[in-house]
């Protein structure tokens, strides 16, 4: 027996809240962009939106959109879920952008058996319906990634830092 | 320079009554329940108390008039105990409880419970919940190490085991759980099975400090904060919790999924003690991955070492580091949020008192009690002893 496709949970689960921090965020999934808030002093990417950089302290903080593209760090894959909104199997993960941001997403489109460290993702963006209609929330999940670039340091593929 | 705890006694400890429910108990009234019978451990009433720490210090105090007293609104176990102790060395009072409860919280019983589902922006919408937070660390550690499921299973199957011989637990009288049954019960988020989480119940749980020249008057053997300290890395089940980061230019030894190393350190140093000397873990047990990761973290075993150092029975009842000997969180009691980390200092008080009706280790002198977690990002460490520091 195969294991089962992991479910893409969009219906009903618990959607985001936007603040004045979040925002840009949340707009981009809806652009279908994947953005990471940036120091422009140090480089440093924001771990969450933020009006300070947790690096250096400064505030020259910039929205900026990445490839989308990441590998595999960490997952577990839930079969008991936090409340009857989501579907089962599904798989929550922590993706390595290639740009370094460490972001909490879900893997979909394979099975569970297909899931390993440093496998090569892209973002796809899922809009959350509340029943049959659309919130206007979009959400970034993952996929495995058809193209996925080619290594230029055997390490890049394999979600360290 | 005097030890920084030499004034402060530990004189009372208490677990109400544990349950999966408590019909007619609310947070608050269990809380005070396990005030009354802490303080009645120690030989003294709440008449005596001059200060109250807790997440109902306010609403304990008005119950009982006992105004004008000290207060802290604390959480989380050790945090609660540095509070009160403090409230003592710096001449602010003189006796302190301590109290913490959980009922009537979990009603909703198609969801996980309410204090396991974080309600965050970039984590909620994902379905995470606190079994998949300690899951993704549990992941790294895996793939780091070759950490096994069968390795993860054999610390629940120790704790469950040591519950089953607990007449006080909630899964009391369960008999020897294996290996085998915990890998044979239901996967939650993997490598987690049902057997590796913790369970949820309900009760009360209170201690009570005094200052030292106040303890050899009462009814029980004082024993010692020798150190204490916690590390933090944020706020819990906000962002992804990733093993590996550090702070900008940090120590990879001191990374997340180390959480506790840091203060594990300092509370052994202060304690002027190492590993060694430790008679008895008893550590947080929210996930059975947690125990393999603070012996690590903790410095009992190397980093990788601690699957095998469990699998070898070591942590179970009889081994050569007894863990969690009360059944902890995963069949002693875990009633929500903070009642259940104030139990591990409850049950090294038993241990150094020789008092455990269950798996009581011979001549314990150090115990080395724990909260948090690393899914949670934080974790708190404090040696206790038999032997005023
Ligand atoms: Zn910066």
């Amino acid at each position: 027996m195969s294991a089962p496709e992991l479910a893409c949970n969009v219906e009903a689960v618990p959607g985001p809240r936007p603040g004045p921090a979040s925002r840009p965020f949340w707009d981009g999934c809806a652009a279908g962009e994947l953005r990471v808030q940036r120091c422009t002093a140090c480089a440093e990417i924001s771990v969450l939106p933020a009006m300070r950089c947790a690096g250096c302290g400064a505030t020259a903080l910039v929205w900026e959109a990445t490839a989308g593209r990441g590998a595999l760090y960490s997952w577990t894959v839930v079969h008991r879920p936090q409340s009857p909104a989501f579907a089962v199997p599904y798989a929550p993960a922590i993706v390595r952008l290639d740009e370094g941001a460490m972001v909490m997403s879900a893997v979909i489109g394979c099975t569970a058996d297909d899931l390993h460290d440093g496998m090569r993702l892209r973002v796809v963006f899922r809009a959350l319906t509340d029943g049959s209609v659309c919130t206007g929330t979009v959400l970034p999940f993952f996929e495995p990634d058809p193209n996925p670039p080619t290594p230029t340091h055997p390490e890049d593929l394999h979600g360290r830092h | 320079m005097s030890h920084p705890f030499r004034d402060v006694a530990i004189v009372g400890v208490c677990n109400t009554t544990q349950a999966r429910q408590l019909p007619g108990h609310t947070s608050l009234s269990i809380s005070i329940e396990a005030a009354h019978g802490a303080l009645a451990d120690a030989g003294l009433t709440m008449a005596d108390v001059d200060g109250v720490v807790g997440e109902f210090a306010a609403e304990t105090i008005l119950g009982h008039r006992l105004g004008p007293v000290s207060r802290r609104i604390s959480r989380f176990g050790i945090p609660m105990l540095l509070d009160a102790a403090a409230l003592i060395t710096h001449g602010e009072c003189d006796v302190v409880v301590v109290a913490a409860g959980g009922a009537g919280l979990y009603t909703e019983r198609a969801a996980t419970a309410p204090w396991t589902r974080p309600d965050h922006e970039f984590v909620a919408p994902f379905g995470l919940f606190t079994a998949a937070e300690f899951a993704v660390m549990a992941r790294r550690h895996m793939i780091r190490y070759g950490t096994t499921p069968e390795q993860m299973a054999a610390a629940a199957a120790g704790i469950r085991t040591h519950g089953s011989m607990n007449p006080d637990a909630v899964y009391t009288g369960r008999g020897t759980v294996t290996v085998a049954d915990v890998l044979a019960s239901r996967l939650i988020a993997e490598p987690f099975h049902l057997l590796d989480c913790s369970m949820t119940s309900e009760g009360g749980c209170a201690v009570v400090l005094a200052r030292a020249d106040r303890a050899g008057a009462l009814a029980q053997r004082p024993v010692w904060i020798l150190g204490a300290a916690g590390d933090t890395f944020g706020p819990a089940y906000v962002v992804a919790p990733v093993f590996d980061a550090v702070r900008p230019g940090g120590d990879p030894d001191l990374a997340a999924g180390w959480v506790g190393r840091r203060a594990a350190r300092r509370s052994l140093a202060m304690a002027g003690l190492t590993t060694a000397d430790v008679d008895v873990c008893e550590l947080y047990d929210p996930f059975s991955f947690e125990i393999l990761r603070q012996l690590e973290a903790f410095g009992f075993c190397t980093p990788g070492e601690a699957g095998a150092f469990v699998a070898e029975g070591h942590t179970a009842p009889g081994g050569s580091l007894p863990v969690t000997t009360d059944g902890g969180t995963m069949s002693f009691s875990h009633p929500g949020i903070n009642a259940q980390q104030v139990q591990r200092v409850i049950r090294g008080v038993e241990q150094l008192r020789g008092a455990c009706r269950s798996g009581q280790v011979d001549g314990a002198e150090v115990a080395l009690c724990s909260n948090g977690g690393s899914g949670a990002l934080f974790c708190d460490v404090a040696v206790l002893g038999v032997e005023r520091p």
